[in-house]
């Protein structure tokens, strides 16, 4: 019977329940009644054959999008948990005090924050962001490969679901968000957490891959007539530096973890301490991935801000060409600084120079950036929308946050630096300073082309200020506790005049918290008076680029006529041009269909990554050859594509021309 | 419109915060002349970037005052986006910062590089002439420190001495986890890996007891990886070691063994003898007889190439980029 067992579950037993634990039962009961609450909504409300057909198996390069933020914004309240999980533990664990995380509990929480933060909320949102503005900005009907795209965000979710998975069943890494070895090879973590981590990102970076590759042939192959390579738009062009950084770095992820994998798996030794096996290896390689990883996230947010900022000045970008040329510079060199991240392993001072040097010239195409913007501004008319304070936030902090990522650039600095809260409190201003803010700032300006209503500023502008003081009352102690020799990853401390720095911290992360919070209710308050906050003309800042020249929202083939471009700034030049609304000689538009392929490959690649975590040899067999079949059947589905027929798009195109009349 | 005074407000009460507090901390007032210069190395490291920073925070917040839509007194020119010197500007400003604060990297990484022997004690002292550094071999281990003093004799659990001002030379492995070697008030860190050696020169110039501990997570003990620093004048090191030689305990090959298991918060444990080249079987893995040293195994394999050069390196796995010899310089 137990090798039956053994057969079936592999090393899956009841004792894989942490139902001990307390923390753990409480959040399972809170999640588990959130779940069953939405459920019951959902088929009260009878939705789900509308989520099905509308949403899930979208190919829909919108629909797509906003499923990407979604997942985005579920997993930072996840992500948000573990944080201030691990500021309540540090800020009251001193002396005889142990807390309330034991070490066991405390490792997995602080892995498990750096994991979802960059994979799955960092990640999702800029995806989801490129997702939906690019196509409308280049004047394309959708992405190269839409089915692709449906299939990648279903690989991404499939992985964020696996981790949450860990928090119940077994258990998650205990190893930091990279998971060096030799502590994740099999002899130091025998457990499921570390399995977990590689399925997780296995399946998820398939996800990105994908993308990249998708987004990369779409703005080069796709764009609308006229528009040539200088006359991008920027944030299209950050959109086409950030996915070549994605098809270039994420194999090196892929084929890093296969290596781990093969460690821990089939007892080889890559990066064991014996036999030749080199933990320095893995450490190298999954830098390679990590440092373009950084730039993968803050390029699309740079272009995010250049629009932003052109939009509210009501003005061109400053210097569009130097813009284009500094993002093409950081591209190129974040290949060229990995080791910067371990100038502490020991290598000779040449070579930490040169890493310390190619990375503090980074800073001067980011500077060149942060130039242009101010330019912009200048000779502008600034309008104070919530989207230009979190610009305006997001300047000032992020060059705060360049300014100790350089002093950690130069390798003696970082001797004594590396590795402490000072280094926690840099990248956490660089991320949330650059991305988050940026995320946040985005997500306003286009919300109204999403959904055809404003967000209302007044729960904006106080989500703004309190991420904006929550922040630097969370991280400015942080930076100090790094002078004072504090290092990352402490679930206790000795020295009780710390203490009252992490309990300002934890003053500026309940802060965040109401930020959050306030978002939340921000949307829920637009959403119940967005009659008052609607926008009919598709173009409430009087934007500059094409996707402001659609509906909105947009139709689902998005331009009826494909635009003609002359200008950097399309629309601003159409507009200038006394453009008008198409009204007649409307031809049938040729549209990718619905299918629920992605969602399958997807479910069976996580049933498969979850049965090997768990050693499950049979139903990982007959999984994995479920995924390879559902692959090989989807392609013999010929049934790809549909007309939406001239009358149809009249009708649409001439119900737009009365709103606009 | 408040927005910009609530930003200047909060900007400059968070640098005059961390101007007035920073100073004072073991990093940036350490008490041993390797961490001093690199405390020195941060704060002009950070002046420099402050001619660009402080620029842009203040512009920014300018040009959001003085451009904002309500004040129609404010030039507007809508469709300019390009001026040929503002851009030379803009460019040549972070290029100019970064030329110099590089010069400075490659000078100091040089000169402050772990494994260079050092030449001064302090500012203005040389290393008098035949003073040799105190050697100290250092294992990280599940989750605790062994520090071996070959010149004395003696090893010891979780606390390390020094003499005042004389030049010391630490010599770095691993058991099994990756951890960092790292006392603050003495000098920068180093990573401890197994099958690997790196190496720290530093000198401690004020007595006192500081704080050591991994900077590198390695598990479930490692907050329990934490250690004293004891720096001591050349009479009262002397009074430490003859301790150790009198309470301490034999460390034999078995001891060791039974060490290396993994434990946490061990206490200070003295050791008055120890295995002949115990250190040099960690770092070669080879503590568990029978077992073929990685050093040997190099030699074996060398012999086709350049063994010799690797045998006389004490150069353990191929992938230290370090040749670890006594003069510390590096192949260019």
């Amino acid at each position: 019977m137990s090798d039956f067992s053994t057969l079936i579950f592999g090393r899956l037993t009841l004792d894989a329940i942490p139902y001990h634990e307390p923390i753990l039962l409480i959040t399972f009961a809170v999640m588990a009644s959130a779940v069953i609450a939405l459920l019951v909504v959902l088929t009260r409300y009878k939705v789900w054959g509308y989520l099905w057909s509308e949403w899930f198996t979208s190919i829909d390069h919108k629909r797509i999008g906003v499923m990407y933020m979604i997942l985005g914004l579920v997993m930072l309240l996840r992500g948000f948990a573990d944080a201030i999980m691990m500021r309540i533990q540090q800020a009251i664990a001193f002396g005889d005090s142990a807390g309330y995380l034991p070490p066991e509990h405390y490792d997995q929480i602080f892995t498990a924050h750096g994991v979802i933060m960059i994979f799955f909320v960092a990640m999702p949102f800029v995806v989801g962001l490129m997702n939906y503005i690019v196509p409308l900005q280049i004047g394309a009907r959708d992405v190269a490969f839409p089915f692709l795209n449906n299939l990648s965000f279903w690989m991404t979710s499939a992985g964020a679901a696996l981790i949450m998975v860990s928090l119940f069943i077994g258990e998650f890494a205990k190893s930091g968000w990279l998971a060096y070895p030799p502590l994740t090879g099999i002899l130091q973590s025998p457990g499921v957490g570390v399995d977990y981590y590689i399925w997780s990102l296995q399946i998820a970076g398939v996800g990105t891959l994908l993308s990249g590759i998708n987004f990369v042939v779409t703005i080069v192959k796709m764009r609308a007539p006229g528009m040539n390579m200088m006359k991008m738009p920027i944030f299209t062009w950050t959109a086409l530096c950030t996915n070549i950084l994605i098809v270039a770095a994420f194999p090196v992820l892929t084929a890093v973890m296969t290596l781990l994998s093969l460690d821990r798996y089939l007892g080889m030794n890559f990066f064991t301490n014996d036999l030749g096996g080199n933990a320095m290896m893995y450490v190298n390689l999954i830098w390679i991935w990590g440092h373009p990883e950084v730039y993968i996230l803050i390029l699309p947010i740079f272009g995010v801000f250049s629009e932003i900022v052109s939009t509210y000045s009501g003005k061109r970008l400053f210097g569009y060409s130097s813009m284009v040329y500094a993002t093409l510079v950081i591209t190129i060199l974040s290949y060229l600084v990995w080791l910067h991240h371990f100038f502490t392993m020991g290598s000779g001072a040449t070579v930490n120079s040169f890493f310390g040097i190619t990375t503090m010239i980074i800073s001067i195409p980011t500077g060149a950036k942060i130039f242009n913007w101010l330019f912009t501004m200048y000779r502008g008319r600034i309008q104070f929308e919530v989207p230009m304070l979190w610009t305006i936030g997001f300047m000032i902090t992020f060059v705060i946050g360049g300014m100790t990522g350089v002093l950690l650039a130069v390798p003696p600095a970082d001797f004594v630096l590396h590795n402490s809260l000072f280094l926690i409190a840099h990248f956490h201003n660089v991320i949330i300073g650059g991305v988050v803010f940026g995320t946040f700032a985005a997500i306003t300006f286009w919300y109204p082309k999403v959904t055809g209503y404003k967000l209302e500023p007044f729960w904006g502008k106080v989500s703004f200020w309190c991420w904006f003081i929550g922040f630097y009352l969370a991280f400015m102690p942080l930076y100090m506790l790094g002078f004072m020799g504090v290092t990352r990853r402490m679930s206790h401390f000795d020295d009780p005049s710390l203490q009252i720095w992490f309990q300002v911290a934890l003053g500026g992360a309940v802060l965040i918290g109401a930020g959050i919070i306030s978002f939340l209710i921000q949307l829920y308050v637009s959403y119940k008076r967005r009659d008052s906050l609607r926008d009919e003309t598709g173009d409430p800042w009087n934007g500059r680029t094409l996707e402001w020249s659609t509906s909105s929202p947009p139709p689902k083939y998005n331009f009826a006529f494909t635009p003609r471009v002359y200008d950097q700034d399309a629309w601003w030049h159409m507009k200038s041009n006394g453009f008008k609304h198409a009204t007649a000689g409307f031809m049938a538009i040729h549209m990718p269909k619905n299918t629920a392929a992605g969602m399958v490959i997807s479910g069976l690649s996580a049933a498969f990554g979850f049965a090997m975590i768990w050693h499950m040899w049979l139903i990982g067999g007959l999984t994995f050859v479920a995924l390879i079949a559902a692959i090989i059947i989807h392609t013999f589905n010929y049934k790809r594509d549909y007309y939406i027929p001239a009358e149809e798009v009249e009708q649409v195109e001439s119900k737009r021309t009365e709103v606009l009349a | 419109m408040s927005i910009p005074k609530t930003l200047r407000t909060i900007f400059v009460s968070a640098i005059g915060m961390a101007l007035l507090s920073g100073c004072d901390t073991v990093v940036m007032s350490p008490s041993g002349d390797i961490a001093a210069q690199q405390a020195k190395l941060i704060v002009w490291a950070t002046i420099l970037m402050l001619i660009v920073v402080v620029p842009v925070i203040v512009l920014t917040l300018l040009f959001a005052w003085r451009y904002r839509a309500s004040n129609k007194e404010a030039t507007y020119t809508p469709d300019w986006d390009h001026s040929t010197n503002l851009e030379l500007i803009i460019w040549a400003a972070p290029l100019a910062i970064i030329i110099a604060l590089g010069a400075l990297t490659w000078v100091s990484t040089h000169q402050l590089d772990p494994y260079r022997p050092l030449d001064r004690i302090e500012e203005g002292r040389p290393v008098p002439e035949g003073v040799e550094p105190l050697i100290i071999e250092v294992v990280a281990m599940d989750w605790k420190w062994l520090f071996f003093y070959p010149e004395q004799g003696i090893a010891v659990v979780n606390q390390l001495a020094a003499p005042l001002d004389r030049p010391i030379k630490f010599k770095i492995t691993a058991t099994t986890m990756m951890n960092s070697f790292y006392i603050p008030a003495l000098a920068g860190q180093i990573y401890a890996m197994g099958g690997m050696e790196t190496q720290l020169h530093a000198v401690i110039n004020q007595a006192g007891s500081y704080d050591g501990f991994s900077a590198n997570y390695s598990g479930a003990g490692f907050n329990g990886m934490r250690f004293k620093f004891l720096g001591l004048s050349e009479a009262k090191f002397d009074e430490w070691v003859s301790k150790a030689k009198t309470d301490g305990e034999v460390l034999s090959r078995k001891v060791y063994t039974e060490l290396a298991e993994p434990s946490e918060y061990n206490p200070v444990q003295y050791y008055r003898e120890v295995a002949p080249d115990l250190y040099d079987a960690i770092l070669n893995r080879c503590v568990a007889p029978g077992t073929l040293c990685m050093k040997d195994m190099m030699k074996h394999h060398g012999s086709h190439g350049a063994g010799a050069h690797a045998a006389e390196t004490k150069r353990v796995s191929p992938a230290v980029n370090h040749n670890t010899d006594d003069e510390g310089h590096h192949a260019h």
